[in-house]
């Protein structure tokens, strides 16, 4: 059974064929892109011209996302920036805390036990001129239910006093450098840092283990693949246990799942060896949509929360140095053995001194164990220097670049935590590819929303959230971003054989666009429509999800 | 409304290879009929002799004595609050962070949790490496951080280091630990009494006799007959008690109210005391000049 699908353009990301009118499906795979004419050689043929008036691109690939999203949308949302719900809902913005208020208000309204928790999320205070929110404002909206918001960051909670109540914090004499105090000595109802977070945010009803994705949220994470045109994604840290495992092979496996997802086996809670061991195991269970067997290796903290791990001069506000979540003797088992078993690594650094420790790590592991197309791959990485650069792509190895981390949180490292200089030259995308580096770009999801093209858009104008271009030198062309969130990203997860571009015998995964990426001006890219997408030949338009 | 005593839990802190686990294992073997519950980072590295173990899972190993052993993977504070529920709860919890943790951090937070309390932070050295790896091009600083975050600091391993290197190594951490008691160990066997709470609550001299005989290790009773401030008290005791390595005990303040003083190195806690204390400070101090210098020893030079 073959379809062929008419497009207006169909971008194909296929260096000999890089444009097509279109493209020939069966069984779920590409049998070629070209004119009608040209496809007609498969044999009989359904002709699709539901996308006549539209854009085919490859399917958008985001290589650093967390499925938690899909969760985090049970929870009330008062980020600064309008967002979108698994539904399609756009939440408006909260402009300041006034609109948070009345946010929650809301959210209160609709809760009928007044002793019920009421979570939110993305709270961001660095838009309201750095106005904190207080106990005292979330008190407005009850005296009653505990109430949480989580920063945008991740790093930080703000709780009401019912809240800290519960915790028993609402006391004075706290010591604590992860709970500010008021004039009256009583906490402020600020939380900073996991530590400090987690006797409260169980309170708030916060899941006690939230990056854990449950079945809904899983579900949920798909329906944002569909929206922002993504049909392959990372859930880049994860424990996996069995139940887990199990509970995704059988919900990606459903005939309406809607993309493929690729979770990381983090290192967290189990020496290198049992790492190594349980990744091994995982790889044996992959299938199609669940692509199993991969280790994220988390090696610094953030920049933003002070706990990356920089070079000299440090901290531009002084702060002392950030904090390592590995050792160099386990990093460097860890990645030794995976060389010699053949197993891909992925490593979070943001901290230059972290990504210097993975590549000496990297350096003297390929010395004994050559491995000529490893693609470990630096996630993050955003204050690697060009010298750096230089000795990635020596040691064949990948750079998945945080691009709207510069939007939403430049023009804090500018002023705050890294200072001028090195906040420009931050997610440095034109030195990576100047020096042959591949390079993906992510979202990191949920930290900032999933949707490559405003990713895509970030990379290319590297306008902060204040309006300022910070590094002019290191924006990168259309084209170069719009490789970047297909081939690129499926490149380092050695996936571009498979996925990443419309060429015959690769999967029939696309994206659906009413604009044309390559056309729109570069500062409207974020503003490209997606109409959904097709993967695996199934067609999944968002306005049916 | 009666409120159980918090149990105490102690940090222990150090970079690989320092001991941490050997400790332990020492403490489980010397728990003594105490339900000790030890929280790991993972079990992988934990070898507890198998005959202790009575059931295992994923996330707990049940040991011999109502003693339990658990990983905490990432999720520290989690595990920790789960310890809350364990019935009846254990006597004390130690907790081995891990070898790039900075420990006074995680005592901070603990310090939050309702029905805990930080007993101290133990942080171990290994004696052959720590001078080294102090200077490491990326540890450095975090083993710093973890030295001076000690409220007693156990120097392992001193069997395998020269004399020369020991003292050039107790002089160099003299500097950086300060007030901080240093005891000097081998397999990182410490007097578990210098680690765990064990007085009673009603102290005397007897009390003092009986786990605290170790040969550098002195331990006395101080009668408190008059009111004190308990805080400038306890500083005191510090302060004039070289090598105080712990000390617990009840005084009267000024305005006639009982406090309980726990004393973990430079550590001081104040409590309310319970019902029927009477006046009376132990302490057990370390005294520098006996540690491994025996008589022997002393005059064949």
């Amino acid at each position: 059974m073959t379809t062929i699908f008419s497009a207006r353009k169909i971008i194909t990301m296929n260096p000999s064929r890089p444009e097509a009118t279109h493209v020939a499906v069966r069984d779920g795979r590409i049998l070629g892109s070209g004119s009608l004419q040209e496809l007609e050689g498969w044999g009989e043929y359904t002709l699709d011209e539901t996308f006549k008036d539209k854009i085919i691109m490859p399917g958008l690939v985001e290589g650093h996302s967390h499925a938690m999203e899909g969760t985090l949308w049970k929870y009330t949302y008062v980020g600064f920036f309008d967002r979108m719900d698994p539904h399609g809902k756009v939440w408006a913005g909260a402009k300041d805390i006034e609109a948070v208020i009345g946010r929650l208000e809301e959210a209160d309204a609709l809760i009928e036990d007044e002793d019920a928790p009421l979570p939110a999320w993305s709270l961001d205070p660095i838009y309201f001129n750095n106005e904190r929110v207080t106990r005292e404002d979330l008190d407005r909206v009850s005296t009653t239910r505990p109430i949480g918001i989580m920063h945008a960051s991740g790093h930080i909670l703000n709780v009401n006093s019912k809240a800290l109540e519960l915790a028993g914090l609402l006391k004075t004499g706290i010591n604590n450098p992860g709970v500010p105090l008021g004039r009256d000595g009583l906490p402020t109802g600020e939380l900073k840092g996991p530590d400090v977070m987690t006797p409260v945010g169980i309170h708030v009803g916060f899941d006690r283990d939230m990056l854990a994705c449950d079945e809904q949220g899983i579900i949920d994470f798909a329906k944002l693949c569909v929206r922002s045109g993504v049909t392959t994604a990372t859930d880049l840290a994860a424990r996996l246990p069995d139940d887990a495992v199990n509970m995704m092979l059988e919900v990606t496996a459903r005939k309406n799942f809607p993309a493929r997802i690729v979770p990381l086996r983090f290192h967290h809670g189990v020496t290198p060896d049992e790492l190594i061991d349980h990744a091994q195991k995982l790889k044996t269970q992959s299938t199609d949509r669940l692509r199993l067997g991969m280790i994220k290796v988390v090696v610094d903290g953030s920049i933003q929360g002070f706990s990356a791990r920089i070079k000299w001069p440090g901290y531009h506000n002084g702060a002392p140095n950030g904090l390592w979540y590995i050792s160099p003797e386990h990093l460097r088992h860890i990645i030794n053995a995976s060389l010699e078993k053949n197993l891909h690594i992925h490593t979070h650094t943001n901290g230059d001194e972290a990504t210097e420790l993975v590549l000496d790590c990297m350096e003297e592991g390929l010395l004994k164990h050559p491995a000529p197309d490893h693609r470990f791959t630096l996630q993050h990485c955003q204050l690697a220097d060009s010298a750096q650069y230089r000795r990635m792509a020596k040691l064949g190895m990948c750079v998945n670049l945080f691009a709207n981390h510069h939007f939403y949180w430049g023009d804090e490292h500018y002023k705050l935590t890294v200072g001028p200089e090195r906040a420009t030259r931050m997610n440095a995308c034109a030195t990576a590819l100047e020096n042959g580096v591949p390079m993906a770009i992510h979202s990191d999801a949920p930290i900032t929303p999933l949707g490559p093209l405003f990713t895509a858009w970030c990379a290319v104008n590297r306008l902060t959230a204040s309006g300022r271009t910070q590094g002019e030198e290191e924006k990168i062309d259309i084209d170069e971003a719009l490789y970047a969130i297909t081939l690129g990203a499926a490149y380092t997860l050695k996936l571009d054989g498979e996925i990443g571009s419309i060429e015959t015998g690769k999967r029939a995964d696309f994206a659906i666009l009413e604009d044309d990426p390559e056309e729109v001006d570069p500062s409207k890219l974020k503003d490209v429509r997606v109409w959904g997408t097709v993967q695996d030949g199934r067609l999944f338009p968002a306005a049916a999800l | 409304m009666t409120e159980a005593e918090p149990t105490p839990i102690t940090v222990i802190g150090g970079y690989l290879g320092c001991g941490k686990t050997t400790l332990v294992n020492h403490l489980l073997r010397h728990a003594d009929g105490k339900r000790l519950a030890i929280l790991v980072n993972e079990f992988g590295e934990l070898q507890i002799d198998a005959d202790l173990i009575e059931a295992q899972d994923d996330e707990v190993i049940s040991l011999g004595g109502g003693c339990v052993c658990c990983s905490y993977g990432n999720d520290l504070i989690t595990a920790i609050l789960d310890m809350e529920k364990m019935d009846p709860r254990p006597d004390h919890i130690i907790l081995e962070a891990s070898g790039v943790a900075l420990p006074a951090a995680i005592a901070s937070s603990l310090s939050l949790l309702n029905g805990f309390s930080v007993d101290g932070i133990v942080v171990l050295a290994d004696a052959e490496t720590i001078r080294q790896r102090s200077t490491d091009k990326y540890m450095s600083d975090t083993i710093l951080r973890q030295l001076e975050s000690a409220d007693i600091l156990l120097l392992n391993k001193i069997d395998l280091i020269s004399d020369p290197e020991r003292k050039t190594t107790l002089g160099w951490l003299a500097e950086i630990m300060g007030k901080t008691p240093i005891i000097e160990t081998q397999k990182s066997a410490v007097p578990p009494a210098i680690l765990l709470r064990d007085f009673g609550r009603h102290l005397d001299s007897e009390s003092v006799a009986a786990p605290h005989q170790a040969e550098n290790f002195q331990s006395s009773f101080m009668a408190v007959d008059v009111p004190v401030d308990p805080t400038e008290f306890a500083e005191s005791l510090i302060a004039n008690n070289r090598g105080l390595v712990r000390a617990k005990g009840f005084v009267k303040s000024h305005d006639g109210s009982m406090h309980t003083i726990q004393i973990v190195g430079t550590r001081v806690e104040i409590t309310h005391a319970p019902d029927g204390a009477k006046p009376g400070v132990v302490t057990i101090s370390v005294g520098p000049q006996k540690i491994s210098v025996t008589e022997g020893h002393d005059k064949s030079g």
